[in-house]
């Protein structure tokens, strides 16, 4: 860049200081920052690319229409699963979104720092976001058998994954709560605006972006969970549609589990086939949350 | 009382063709009586009493931690959103205790408005600013339009908006935006606005017009301005009450007083208190 001697003699101690911080333990450190990185990404490539060629013969029409079969892998589908996966997050986002945004609301808008109940609340968020992922299969199975449901249905899987993800719509929410700038609030409440009209018509409409994307993530998490899912039973082997809240159903993760588990090459393609359908799924939620974001911060 | 009544009144005071000129004593429209203001136990400011006059501006001068703006924010009840505050004495508007069991506070901020040290518009449209206040206070306007527009007018700003009231607020300047605040408040008929430093984030040309704006403003509504400006002070204010922290016996806390308050003219001409004249005369602060 420099033209003249005049700028080149002032740029010169700042190239000097440059090459001070690059030095050899620097740069032993940026070596290894990468390789990490390149590791990372080698070993996501390599089980991409795999699942990729050894589900590609499977990734037709019959993965989408035909339901599962224990005699003929070839025809087999994931109807029922995909079905069964979209329907439950639905019912999980109608069940953990309100509540969770509901929750947050009150821990971040109306309780103050000494009331006990809002530290009691506080605490077991923080102690949910801890539990294990089963653990929640096992509670929701448990409600169920308690109030007389049938536990492998729709609403109880629903109940367990909106649990699970509860406590991250919790804490986003309220993170997306606390970036709005004081002076809204304040502004609203010096008009004579009571504090549920300030929440609702400027705190959570401002904090939008950051509740939607931390719920399409946490709702994204929910569609690859099995575990939870897999302790209400009786749900490796659907062949019908899921059609109500207490209907029975399957999910993709656990269709995939129950594929891969079985020793058939035929199964083991559609179990990769499964799963490319499945993380496209995942990737596109994961795109609509980054294309909310931005659409929000730009229009800002 | 309701807001009809207290338009009305302004009504006629405005038509009646009141004397610019501050009297001896104010008539009191807020009355502060041994005002002490607490932030948990730490006595932010000490027992502090004084008249808000009808139709005046008063300013509140003095230097940092002084407790000049605990007090503005405790003559509408801003001072309830922060956890811990307590205020003793009384602080009566026409009368009533605002700190008294049955007045909610939501009332007392519709009548007495807030402006903000930092110009804070809402992320919405430059006409949803000033109907928000109407539209949430269940106002009973014939129309929404016509009350916008005469808000705006009000805070001298129709001119310069008038053709872009569907656009962000966040697209004008920041004297502007302070501007906008002010419509915003005098949108919802207050009887007093507070204003918390108003000019300090703006330039002196913006600083100016706000100012401009406050002298027409008094003549409908009574005005409380918090200044670190004391030219700003003596330019706009009719009454001024210089504010002053003292440490308090036995620990470091600084608990801030009024040490005076009289006519502006009195105060930055012939002060009584020492400190006072030390302050405004630039030895301290």
């Amino acid at each position: 860049m420099a033209t003249t001697t005049a700028e080149s003699a002032s740029t010169a101690p700042l190239q000097a200081a440059a090459h001070g911080d690059r030095d050899s333990r620097s740069l032993v450190f940026l070596g290894l920052l990468w390789g990490s990185l390149a590791f990372g990404i080698f070993a996501l490539g390599v089980l991409l690319v795999n699942t990729f060629i050894e589900g590609s013969g499977r990734l037709d029409l019959m993965l989408f229409v035909n339901y599962t079969s224990q005699l003929f892998p070839g025809k087999a589908g994931a109807r029922a699963a995909i079905l069964g996966s979209l329907m439950v997050i639905v019912v999980t986002a109608l069940l953990a979104v309100p509540l969770g945004v509901a929750a947050a609301s009150y821990l971040e808008e109306f309780a103050s720092r000494e009331n006990r109940f809002a530290r009691f609340v506080e605490l077991n968020v923080q102690n949910l976001a801890a539990v294990p992922a089963i653990i929640y299969g096992m509670l929701a199975a448990g409600l169920a058998v308690t109030v007389g449901l049938p536990r492998n249905t729709v609403l109880v899987g629903a109940i367990a994954l909106a649990l699970l993800i509860l406590p991250v719509i919790i804490v986003s929410t309220r993170e997306a709560l606390r970036a709005v700038p004081r002076e809204i609030r304040q502004g609203s409440l010096a008009l004579g605006a009571t504090p549920m009209q300030t929440l609702t018509r400027q705190t959570l409409p401002a904090a939008i972006p950051g509740i939607a994307t931390g719920t399409i993530l946490a709702l994204s998490r929910a569609m690859g969970e099995a575990a939870p899912l897999l302790l209400l039973g009786g749900l490796v082997f659907v062949t019908y549609d899921p059609n109500g809240l207490l209907s029975g159903f399957t999910t993709m993760p656990i269709q995939i589990f129950d594929w891969a588990g079985r020793s058939q090459i035929a199964f083991r393609e559609l179990a990769a086939a499964a799963s490319m359908v499945l993380l496209v799924l995942v990737l596109a939620m994961n795109a609509v949350a980054i294309i909310i974001r931005n659409k929000f911060t730009t229009s800002r | 009382m309701d807001s009809a009544t207290i338009s009305m009144r302004q009504m006629e005071t405005v038509d009646s063709g009141r004397t610019i000129s501050p009297t001896e004593t104010p008539r009191a429209v807020l009355t502060c009586d041994d005002v002490s203001i607490y932030y948990g136990s730490f006595r932010a400011v000490n027992e502090v009493s004084m008249d808000i006059g009808l139709h005046e501006i008063t300013a509140l001068i003095g230097p940092s931690g002084c407790g000049k703006s605990t007090v503005l924010r405790s003559l509408n009840r801003m001072n309830d959103l922060i956890p811990g505050t307590k205020v003793t004495g009384t602080i009566s508007y026409h009368g009533i205790d605002i700190y008294g069991k049955d007045v909610d506070p939501i009332e007392v901020r519709r009548r007495i408005g807030m402006v903000f040290q930092k110009p804070n518009p809402f992320p919405k449209s430059i006409y949803d600013n000033v109907a928000y206040g109407p539209r949430v206070t269940g106002m009973k306007v014939d129309s929404m339009d016509d009350l916008v527009e005469k808000a705006l007018r009000g805070a001298a700003l129709w001119g310069e908006v008038k053709d872009k009231l569907k656009q962000s607020a966040y697209g004008l300047s920041g004297g502007q935006q302070q501007r906008l605040c002010i419509a915003r408040t005098i949108a919802v008929q207050p009887e007093i606005i507070l204003m918390d430093e108003p000019c300090s984030a703006l330039d002196p040309i913006a600083t100016a017009r706000i100012e401009d704006l406050m002298l027409e403003l008094k003549e409908k509504y009574t005005i409380v301005i918090v200044t670190h400006n004391m030219q700003q002070a003596a330019r706009v204010a009719d009454r001024t009450a210089f504010f002053t922290a003292e440490a308090a016996e036995g620990n470091g806390d600084r608990t801030g007083h009024l040490v005076e308050f009289d006519l502006t003219t009195k105060i930055f001409s012939n002060p009584s208190d020492s400190r006072t004249e030390d302050y405004i005369s630039g030895r301290f602060g």
